[in-house]
């Protein structure tokens, strides 16, 4: 089975700090990976790389068969980052937000709407700015923003953060059908129970570099 | 797989996207405009005692003025890029970095066109000033607009990721667009206070500037926004 996310002895310096510090990794097409760590492990940092946002220093990253130190724009549109910015216009309303970002997205404002409707998001919402909404609106439109681009990758940061239980409930829904139709999930969760039960593998990230690999079901808390 | 449009249907989505955020947050009307209005009156009461020298400075002050509220336009405009990490979802829509800054650029002309005809109208009234060589002052003010905002999207871009782009985007944009307002205020001295013909060398160099910041401000967008 060919890796859609590859990493070998990757280094991501944030200014002089390498945030990643050697990091070797693989994640396979309709694998959902949790990501855990403390803060500051540079969980944000990978899923950053594997967005093609941020550089490597040095190593190897092949995401989507894409060559990331030579092709990132080739992999930015292939993949959907749910980060810990809105990544929202916030004096636009919530169908003027996903009406924007799925037409750039060569979407149509249909699976804007679509996905809306899919994260439950009440159609009484639709016109207010998105500076209005709660913090688990927003976020359910973020998470809507990103679906409707189709990506091949989903990269989550805290997709469970601000979220009612019914939210919560929603996203799992939604990661293990997007990994069931194919997408790879790689996702960064402090809500372990909750996490554990929706990834089929884990990986322990700490100062920049992965610790353990190990099913769900094995992992202690106690060090997180 | 999403594909993204061709570089005209990206410019023209984020022409109307930033077209809405202004009607929206109405920055433009709210707080530029009556900035640029409060510059034309503190002229005007700076000259006033020799209306002479008021009436010879016409053409200068009002594209200063048109400068600085251009700065306070690419400010809020690319402030709002660099927010809530706009710059990073840009980044990765797939949209073309050149249909990105068109739009900019086009949402930007339209604001300050905007903008300039009501300056134009509070300098009659201010400065008493006569329009004469109507055709040419359109074309100044839009060549003039053009260049104005196809440089400045690219310094309001590259400013947008530091920490001091208020103080920075000013200092890196305003000696780049003293040649803008050099031809600019030379054109409309020649259309307010003699023959029209006669400016309109200063028209075709205001085109060519305006030429040169798009084309390189098409291929300068590019690393701005991915290597960001």
């Amino acid at each position: 089975m060919s890796a859609i996310v590859h990493l070998r002895s990757a280094v991501a310096l944030i200014g002089r700090f390498p945030a990643l510090a050697g990091v070797d990794l693989d994640v396979h097409a309709g694998e959902i990976l949790l990501l855990r760590g403390p803060n500051g492990a540079g969980k944000t940092t990978l899923l950053g790389v594997c967005a093609g946002l941020i550089g490597l220093s040095t190593g190897e990253a092949v995401v989507l068969g894409e060559d990331l130190t030579t092709n990132r724009r080739a992999v930015r549109r292939r993949v959907g980052l749910l980060g810990h910015d809105s990544f929202l216009y916030q004096d636009l309303s919530v169908v003027e937000n996903l009406d924007f970002w799925s037409r750039a997205a060569a979407a149509t404002v249909a699976d804007g709407r679509a996905a809306l409707d899919r994260l439950g998001v009440a159609s009484r919402l639709f016109e207010l700015p998105v500076h209005a909404l709660s913090a688990g609106q927003r976020r359910r439109v973020s998470f809507a923003a990103m679906i409707c681009r189709r990506p091949e990758l989903w990269l989550l940061d805290e997709p469970h953060a601000g979220l009612d239980s019914a939210g919560r409930d929603l996203v799992d829904g939604l990661m293990s059908e997007a990994a069931t139709s194919g997408a790879t999930v790689l996702f960064a969760s402090h809500e372990l129970d909750r996490a554990e039960h929706v990834a089929h593998r884990s990986v322990t990230i700490s100062g920049g570099v992965i610790l353990a690999e190990t099913p769900p079901s094995s992992e202690t808390r106690a060090d997180l | 797989m999403s594909q993204s449009g061709g570089v005209l249907s990206d410019a023209l989505l984020v022409a109307r996207k930033d077209l809405l955020l202004e009607r929206r947050a109405k920055i433009g009307i709210g707080q530029v405009l009556p900035f640029a209005i409060l510059v034309l009156l503190l002229f005007a009461f700076a000259l006033d005692p020799d209306r002479g020298i008021l009436k010879l400075a016409t053409p200068g002050l009002f594209w200063v003025t048109v400068l600085f509220s251009a700065v306070l336009t690419l400010q809020r405009s690319f402030a709002l890029e660099a927010e809530d990490g706009i710059l990073e979802a840009l980044r990765l829509s797939g949209m073309s970095p050149a249909g990105i800054y068109l739009g900019k650029v086009t949402a930007l002309t339209i604001e300050l066109l905007l903008l300039e005809a009501v300056l134009v109208l509070g300098v009659a009234v201010l400065y008493d000033t006569k329009f004469l060589g109507i055709p040419l002052l359109f074309v100044i003010a839009f060549l003039a607009t053009l260049g104005i905002a196809g440089a400045g999207a690219v310094y309001g871009a590259l400013a947008a990721r530091l920490r001091s782009r208020e103080t920075l985007l000013p200092l890196l944009l305003l000696p780049l667009l003293a040649p803008v307002l050099i031809a600019a205020t030379r054109g409309s001295e020649v259309s307010l206070e003699r023959e029209a013909i006669s400016g309109w060398p200063w028209a075709a160099l205001l085109g060519i500037f305006a030429l040169v910041y798009l084309t390189l401000g098409s291929f300068l967008f590019r690393p701005l926004l991915e290597d960001a």
